[in-house]
């Protein structure tokens, strides 16, 4: 039976791991890899990397840590940010990361995502979704929100950048939801249901994680692929192995 | 006889990925597309990630296919690698490089099915063989992929993704894996320290 994936979240900053409330004043966690193999030991079923200045920076993630990572680390791990073209992508994949996942630059230039598609096959091409509600109700989508100064909320309703994304040759949907992240209130289940219902590739519930109940609603309610976190995991709040036995306890498939 | 290991440079982007893996066994192999190297390895391996078309056409454009074809040693096909070893692939209905029958589907979406199949999934063992020593009924293993082998007499393992397909297959001295050892923690290394002790 396919297990549900439980994925700790390693934004990068200088080369080491950080994490901020709502995005905001970033404090250090400790060195990539050994977060990495410490993950790894505990029964992550995979990792993501983001590169959470690359993208407002202008540049390309740093393909040296990306190495690093894939030396040591035997299960599979995504990186994200500022990855603009087939070629940077290329340097990452090759660098040993197993996808890449992009955000911002997809929403600058969504054919990117057909190139990516096209030219290492959709199991690698993550699309990173940042969504939040307006005071309309409305699900919309931000850019940039690794830099709250250069944050901006657009006009793109998130279902539909959701529907365009896989149509376009997206693997895999990650749906950042801002208004649960960092707050550790749970995640937006009503959102992740509703992007759910029109999701045909895997999707990843991202934002809000802050209890074991968290999780398992997530999975129960809006029957998402797999659980995105990060402060919980890194503060130890929340230990993987822990974590995983009371999921499969309430029923959720698990790798033990 | 010193183990020499080669890795067929097919243009997938997991090579450095499985390359690292047997380092962490403490095994070094080459990446190569040279035909006498590949010919002269006590095993060979033939990464992939990516479609089946461009992987055919980069093993014909390096002229590899009919030396990949005769070899005697034991290959193994890794994901994309071990499609390759299959008749066709419904992906672009390409001919592949028919070493074992068959032909690769891809899953059915009209059912609700997600894909890619993508996660960690369990292993069925269907038939004993060395290169799944020590991996027991059950053992999950990391998958990503869009197209599936049928089961045939050549199924080893099989795994349930809307019905059963070809988790680890053999033919002879043809081995193949759908999901990554490379990325399948402590069952993946099994399977390439069981690979390389054939």
């Amino acid at each position: 039976m396919l297990t549900r994936r439980i994925i700790p979240c390693l934004d990068v900053r200088d080369g080491v791991v950080v994490k901020g409330i709502r995005f905001r004043d970033h404090v250090e966690m400790g060195g990539i890899v050994e977060l990495a193999q410490r993950y790894r030991d505990e029964g992550a079923d995979e990792l993501v990397f983001y590169d959470i200045t690359a993208s407002p920076q202008g540049r390309a993630v740093d393909r040296a840590w990306v190495e690093k990572v894939a030396r040591v680390i035997d299960i599979p791990f995504c990186v994200a940010g500022g990855i603009r073209s087939a070629d940077e992508a290329r340097a990452v994949l090759h660098a040993g990361a197993d996808k890449v996942s992009i955000n911002s630059p997809a929403l600058e230039r969504p054919d990117l995502i057909d190139e990516l598609a096209a030219a290492f096959g959709v199991q690698c091409v993550v699309v990173g979704i940042d969504s939040l509600r307006d005071a309309d109700g409305e699900w919309r989508v931000r850019q940039y929100t690794g830099d709250p100064t250069r944050t901006r909320a657009l006009a793109r309703r998130t279902l539909d950048w959701v529907d365009e994304a896989q149509r376009r040759g997206a693997g895999e949907i990650v749906l950042n939801c801002m208004g649960a992240d960092g707050v550790r209130q749970g995640y937006d289940v009503d959102q992740l249901a509703a992007v759910r219902a029109i999701c045909r590739v895997p999707l990843v519930a991202s934002g809000g994680a802050g209890a074991l109940e968290h999780f398992r609603d997530v999975f129960a309610q809006a029957d998402v692929d797999a659980a995105l976190a990060a402060s919980v995991f890194h503060s130890g709040t929340i230990p993987i192995p822990e974590l995983k036995r009371y999921l499969r306890e309430q029923g959720v498939a698990m790798r033990i | 006889m010193t183990a020499s290991i080669v890795l067929v440079d097919s243009g997938g982007t997991n090579i450095g990925s499985v390359q690292y893996a047997l380092r962490r066994l403490g095994v070094e192999a080459r990446m190569s597309d040279d035909a006498a190297e590949i010919r002269a390895a006590t095993h060979v391996i033939l990464p992939g990630v990516g479609a089946a078309a461009p992987g055919m056409a980069r093993l014909r454009e390096a002229r590899l296919i009919e030396v990949v074809r005769g070899l005697k040693q034991p290959v193994l096909g890794v994901c994309l690698g071990m499609q390759l070893l299959f008749e066709r692939s419904e992906e672009s209905d390409t001919p592949c490089l028919g070493l074992i029958p068959g032909r690769l589907r891809l899953f059915p979406q009209d059912t609700g099915l997600r894909v890619p199949h993508m996660g960690w999934n369990s292993l069925s063992m269907r038939a004993g063989s060395p290169l799944l020593r020590d991996i027991d009924d059950g053992a999950f293993a990391y998958f990503v992929h869009s197209y599936a082998a049928p089961l045939g007499d050549y199924t080893l393992a099989s795994t349930d993704y809307g019905g059963a397909f070809s988790a680890v297959v053999r033919r002879d001295n043809f081995y193949g894996a759908q999901f990554h050892p490379e990325r399948s923690a402590a069952v993946g290394a099994t399977v390439l320290r069981n690979f390389l002790a054939l």
